[in-house]
């Protein structure tokens, strides 16, 4: 080697060297916990069943069993209007339990981001101890809180009374189930929406109140649309996971209630045809993936925030 | 009657009094400043008047009216913050007209008058762009336009010249006084840079420690200061410890300790025995090789440092006495840039009717 190394090419190598070395681990985890496992269903969506369980060979076994690949399973879905139904419920609930916690945790995650900036962590770790302890702990709290002994139902049940309406049962039913979505979730909804709300400066609010805008107006003119990254991935967080929840409505929702995250379980652990299930999954993964597109075209970046 | 009255303002903050029982008038059309160091209560006396704090005694009025119970959102005064507070998520062309679509003006005016606000700042090219696509000088631009597109009773203006850089800052100087001038909306300005103070203001309050100091015109803010602070805060000067020995329609003949007697020009209420101070401004101090005939006043000395700026050298004289005094000689000659070395035994002088006494020290 001659000479020093010229630094206007060895700048842009170790930029690049950078690059990958910063890209690569994500790309790798993406490959392997994401991609693979995604192509590994997207196969399966298009096998037989094995017999007991599982899924057929691809490749003819040469035993006279079922092989190869199929749109049966695709076919299947199309074949009976249940499954439409219960994918429009399941979406109903995933808007609605979005929704929800959209309401509930503005409030709280506004609060958090005025509250006194040594007040905040303390008010984050608040927010999301609950995880400390199990999930299916918490769900089945639910089920005694909702129960129709508990003072939840009573109030309610009396309340009805009071206007001549028959009592009803909280618990195993659609609104148990939105319940039970929603507290598992809020967690999510809030803290994108702190992290978004936190940032705003406040001297902007001054500016809309100086140049004649009540305190509605600030919020919907200035609050609101700036904070709607933060409405947006606290949405996704909220709504996906929603759509694949099966042990909430098992829990609170009684037998009636099947969502399809229920419906795909059953498959692979109750009635054990996995390539049903996968080709659920795909459709379900297809129908999430056309919502997000149109959700990032209507949320499409305009001014900087 | 004055449009924007303050009387008797005091805001604490604990047991912290930011502003002291301020008072003052601002008339319509005017171009009032508000001049002082930094944390001298400048943008809480600000913030008061646009009405989002409240004094904790005194009253501000506007055309007479108390503003106690008039929250900021119904004031007809905006602030043109010194961040600019433009709202990132709207275009240039919807900040400015933020104003009047708070105000529900109808669509086609709204358009004609967001025209012609656009035209004022020369920005018609710009109205789609959002703020994070503009420099320093177009974001103070829009934040100007949309603090007067409404045309409030009073636009108030905190340093908003602070974050520009300083070429900018003087263009922007310029246009401001055009506007305020075209626009003819009375505008208060907040500064703590006495030039800027100077060129734009029509009048000046000096504030110091939550009061004011001194309120006057700009010309007179510099050259009759009334006190110390004053003097010291708005440009050079020097200040020499005076007591009055006579007074008379002629001017006051001043003892000053070291110097013995000087001369100054008469004030009409100083009398024989008071004591203040004598302030001189550098450029009224001359520096010679002989002793200048024409000058009531004057003392042999030694250069001691001298600073080129350019139009001007400022000189530092050291008088027998110990005393130090800055004279500033303009460099008219090309290619010079001074006309004594320090070393140079000069005589430092100074007219009888130059300076100015000082009555409080
Ligand atoms: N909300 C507040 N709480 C407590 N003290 C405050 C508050 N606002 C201002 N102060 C104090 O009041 C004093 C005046 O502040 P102010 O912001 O009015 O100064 P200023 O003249 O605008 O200064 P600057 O030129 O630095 O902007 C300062 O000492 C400041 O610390
Ligand atoms: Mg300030």
């Amino acid at each position: 080697m001659s000479g020093k190394p010229d630094p206007r090419h060895t700048r842009p190598r170790g930029a690049r060297l950078t690059k990958w070395v910063v890209t690569a681990p994500p790309t790798l985890f993406l490959l392997a916990f994401f991609l693979a496992p995604a192509l590994i269903v997207l196969v399966a969506s298009f096998q037989y069943p094995g017999e007991f369980g599982g899924l057929a060979p691809i490749t003819n076994p040469g035993d006279g069993r079922e092989h190869g690949l199929t749109l049966e399973n695709y076919a299947f879905f199309f074949s009976d209007f249940l499954f439409a139904e219960i994918f429009v419920k399941s979406f109903t609930v995933a808007a609605l339990s979005t929704l929800a916690c959209l309401v509930l945790a503005y409030p709280v995650a506004w609060l958090i981001a005025r509250s006194p900036r040594h007040h905040r962590d303390l008010l984050v770790l608040l927010v999301i101890l609950p995880f400390a302890s199990n999930f299916l702990i918490r769900v089945y709290a639910w089920m005694i809180i909702l129960g129709p002994q508990q003072a939840v139902a009573q109030a309610v049940n009396g309340v009805l009374a009071l206007f001549g309406l028959a009592p009803v049962n909280l618990l195993f039913s659609p609104f148990a189930v939105l319940v039970g979505m929603v507290y598992v979730h809020l967690p999510f909804m809030i803290l994108p929406l702190y992290t978004n709300l936190e940032k705003h400066d406040p001297v902007l609010l001054d500016a809309a109140q100086d140049l004649g805008a009540n305190a509605w107006r600030r919020f919907w003119r200035v609050t609101w649309p700036l904070s709607l990254p933060g409405v947006f991935s606290g949405s996704a967080l909220v709504f996906i996971p929603v759509l694949g929840m099966f042990a909430v409505p098992d829990i609170l929702g009684g037998t009636r209630d099947m969502l399809i995250g229920n419906l795909i379980k059953d498959q692979f652990l109750g009635v054990r045809d996995w390539p049903f299930g996968a080709a659920l999954s795909i459709l379900l993964t297809l129908a999430v993936l056309v919502l997000a597109g149109l959700a990032a075209w209507a949320a499409r970046p305009r001014g900087a925030t | 009657m004055s449009l924007l009255e303050i009387r008797d303002v005091t805001r604490r903050f604990g047991a912290f009094e930011a502003v002291k029982e301020v008072s003052f008038g601002v008339e319509g059309g005017e171009f009032f400043t508000l001049l002082g160091p930094s944390g001298c209560g400048k943008t809480t006396l600000l913030r008061m008047i646009a009405g989002f704090d409240l004094p904790n005694a005194g009253r501000i009025l506007l055309d007479g009216r108390d503003l106690a119970d008039t929250p900021a959102e119904l004031r007809p005064i905006h602030t043109v913050f010194q961040s600019f507070a433009l709202f990132p998520h709207l275009t240039v062309a919807e900040n400015v007209a933020f104003p009047l679509r708070m105000a529900r003006v109808p669509d086609d005016e709204l358009k004609r008058r967001l025209g012609e606000a656009l035209d004022m700042v020369h920005l018609a090219d710009l109205a789609d762009h959002y703020p994070h696509e503009l420099s320093g000088g177009q974001k103070q631009r829009v934040a100007l336009a949309r603090g007067l597109i409404n045309r409030p009773r009073l636009l108030l203006l905190d340093e908003p010249l602070g974050a520009l850089d300083l070429k900018l800052r003087e263009e922007m100087q310029l246009e401001l006084i055009k506007l305020q001038r075209e626009v003819g909306i009375t505008f208060i300005f907040v500064t703590h840079s006495q030039p800027e103070a100077l060129a734009l203001s029509h009048r000046i309050a000096v504030m110091r420690d939550g009061r004011v100091e001194q309120l006057d015109e700009p010309s007179r803010i510099y050259g009759f200061p009334v006190n110390r602070f004053v003097a010291d805060f708005i440009g050079n000067c020097n200040l020499l410890e005076a007591e009055v020995r006579a007074a008379d329609e002629g001017g006051l003949r001043l003892a000053v300790a070291g110097l013995g007697e000087v001369r100054a020009p008469p004030d009409g209420v100083s009398k024989q025995g008071d004591k203040g101070l004598l302030a001189l401004r550098p450029e009224q101090v001359g520096v010679a090789g002989e002793a200048d005939p024409a000058w009531g006043n004057r003392f042999p000395g030694t250069v001691e440092d001298f600073l080129y700026i350019g139009d001007v050298t400022t000189y530092q004289v050291r008088l027998d006495n110990g005393f130090r005094l800055q004279a500033l000689l303009p460099n008219a000659a090309a290619g010079r840039a001074r006309f004594f070395d320090p070393g140079d035994r000069v005589t430092v002088g100074w007219s009888g009717a130059a300076g100015h006494y000082v009555r409080e020290t």
